[in-house]
């Protein structure tokens, strides 16, 4: 099973979890929504996969290219 | 007249009401977070006072701290500037009971105007147009799905105590709409501490026109024309000028008339704004009205001539309107700005980062307004506007190739800025044919680089 990194495309704050372990993800879906200068901005999944693992949890900041949750693919 | 005023703001607008206050001779206090504590405009106050951690809810947003650093500043009146605490009612209540002035309308306004579908009813008994709505919704999808019915899909679905495009969500149809509900309501909580909805008719590509007024104490009301406001990205805008292109002068000044006439009526006593929409099938509707100085102002005090700033301290201070301003109003040229944010000029996805290069433009009928400078770092607590630029030209094509020299000129380095899709715009034909509505960002993304 291929590794799938789901990355952050900006800085900012998780605001809101989305999925949970072992969740079944198409691509596209959203895994987290980010908050950052006032605007939400949705975390979508790279590709189909199953939640593996999230590494960040609410309220947490993250950067710019940050992998905030691993699928299987 | 005022001795000393809180500035209860960030930014650019902070920046802009200290000035001011400078220039009447009046001492102003800054407040600022610890993200803030570097930031411009804290020097450039009289005075000073932190008010706590950064994320706006320990510190703009947190009323005790603003009131108890409002009391330890000294000042006689406070001004909100826009966002955070401008529109809230219940903080100005708190203001004016602590025996200082609230820069603003009557606390009573402010609620009468936040209340979205109170505000549409009461604009409606002025006799100015609304586009169909429904009232608050009752609990549940059935009734939501009735009301949408009623009205006609597409509908938007807006918080009641919502405001300035945030968290509207459209919905084309019932499985949309029920599908969205519950997000809907959970974002108006989120954003204004109230979940309250109710839909409205959604119109395709329209204009947003909307129309300046100040008022004073004894309710007398003028208008200093119209913004139109239909350059914007995710409902928020990003271009803005006056007067509005392709309308006649006539409608608008009769609709300008109407609209401050029946505000004097209602006794309306500050700096506010009449927002509407515009299409060509239904004419203009009565959206919502903003109790508070706009982002946009600078480009009517180009047109004008007149510190709109300046114009809503002294009328809080207890002057007439005939006091404050000329009869009539004149009305020169043609003013546009910009909004330069850090956010990348596709997605519009935000850019927070260190301003390793910040040098704004300067020159003939180009003003600049900003809130930071080289070498300060913009956070992700605040909204990513870094800048506004205004061109005042004499006539439209004039501001628009003078805005386009500036906005080249504009160098910024270390977050991505915008400033590539606001050049792309002045350059589309319709834009600069004066074919203006809210879904050309959509069509300028879509057209030539």
């Amino acid at each position: 099973m291929a590794e799938i990194k789901v990355e952050s495309e900006i800085a900012g704050k998780v605001w809101k979890i989305e999925v949970g372990i072992g969740d079944r993800l198409e691509e596209d879906d959203p895994v987290m929504i980010l908050e950052s200068m006032k605007m939400e901005i949705p975390v979508l999944a790279p590709a189909a996969g199953t939640v593996r693992e999230i590494l960040v949890r609410e309220e947490d900041a993250v950067e710019e290219g940050q992998v905030v949750a691993l699928l299987d693919g | 007249m005022f001795e000393k005023v809180f500035v209860a703001n960030r930014g650019a607008i902070a920046a802009r009401v200290i000035r001011c206050l400078r220039e009447m001779g009046i001492a102003s206090v800054a407040a600022y977070s610890e993200a803030d504590a570097e930031a411009p405009y804290v020097a450039e106050a009289d005075g000073a006072i932190e008010l706590g951690p950064a994320p706006p809810l320990d510190s703009y947003l947190n009323q005790d701290r603003v009131l108890g650093a409002l009391a330890a500043s000294g000042a006689d009146a406070l001004h909100p500037g826009y966002g955070f605490l401008a529109e809230n009612s219940g903080f100005a209540a708190r203001v004016e009971k602590s025996g200082c002035r609230f820069i603003g309308p009557a606390a009573r306004w402010i609620e009468a105007m936040g209340h979205k579908t109170n505000a549409r009813r009461l604009m409606e008994s002025m006799g100015l147009p609304v586009s169909a709505a429904s009232d608050v919704l009752a609990e549940g999808t059935e009734a939501a799905i009735a009301e949408a019915r009623r009205i006609g899909f597409p509908v938007l679905i807006k918080a009641v105590r919502g405001g300035g495009g945030i968290g509207m969500v459209r919905a084309d149809d019932e499985i949309a709409l029920a599908r969205n509900l519950d997000r809907a309501a959970e974002m108006a909580a989120r954003a204004f501490g109230d979940s309250e909805l109710f839909l409205e008719r959604f119109m395709d590509r329209p204009r947003h026109v909307e129309f300046q007024v100040l008022g004073d104490a004894a309710g007398d009301v003028r208008h200093l024309y119209e913004r139109d406001c239909s350059i914007q990205r995710r409902h928020q805008k990003v271009i803005e000028e006056a007067p509005a292109p392709r309308l006649e002068r006539a409608f608008l000044d009769g609709v300008a008339a109407r609209m401050s006439g029946a505000l004097a009526k209602l006794g309306y006593d500050n700096i506010g704004t009449v927002e509407t929409l515009h299409d060509a099938a239904s004419g203009l509707r009565f959206l919502e009205m903003n109790t508070r100085l706009q982002v946009e102002h600078a480009v009517t005090e180009a047109v004008c001539g007149i510190d709109l700033v300046r114009a809503q301290i002294l009328s809080a201070a207890g002057a007439r309107v005939a006091e404050i301003l000329p009869d009539p109003v004149p009305l020169q040229g043609h003013a546009i700005e910009a909004r330069v944010c850090a956010e990348d000029p596709v997605r519009f996805l935000p850019s927070p980062g260190a301003l390793k290069t910040f040098r704004p433009p300067e020159g003939d009928g180009i003003r600049v307004e900003t809130g930071t400078r080289e070498g300060a770092a913009v956070t992700p607590f605040y909204d990513p506007l870094l800048a506004k630029v205004v061109a005042h030209g004499r006539d439209r094509n004039e501001a628009i190739a003078s805005l386009q020299g500036a906005l080249e000129a504009f160098a910024v380095e270390g977050v991505k800025t915008n400033i590539g899709f606001l050049l792309r715009a002045l350059r589309f034909a319709p834009f600069v044919a004066g074919d203006v509505h809210t879904g050309l960002v959509h069509d300028i993304l879509a057209g030539p680089p």
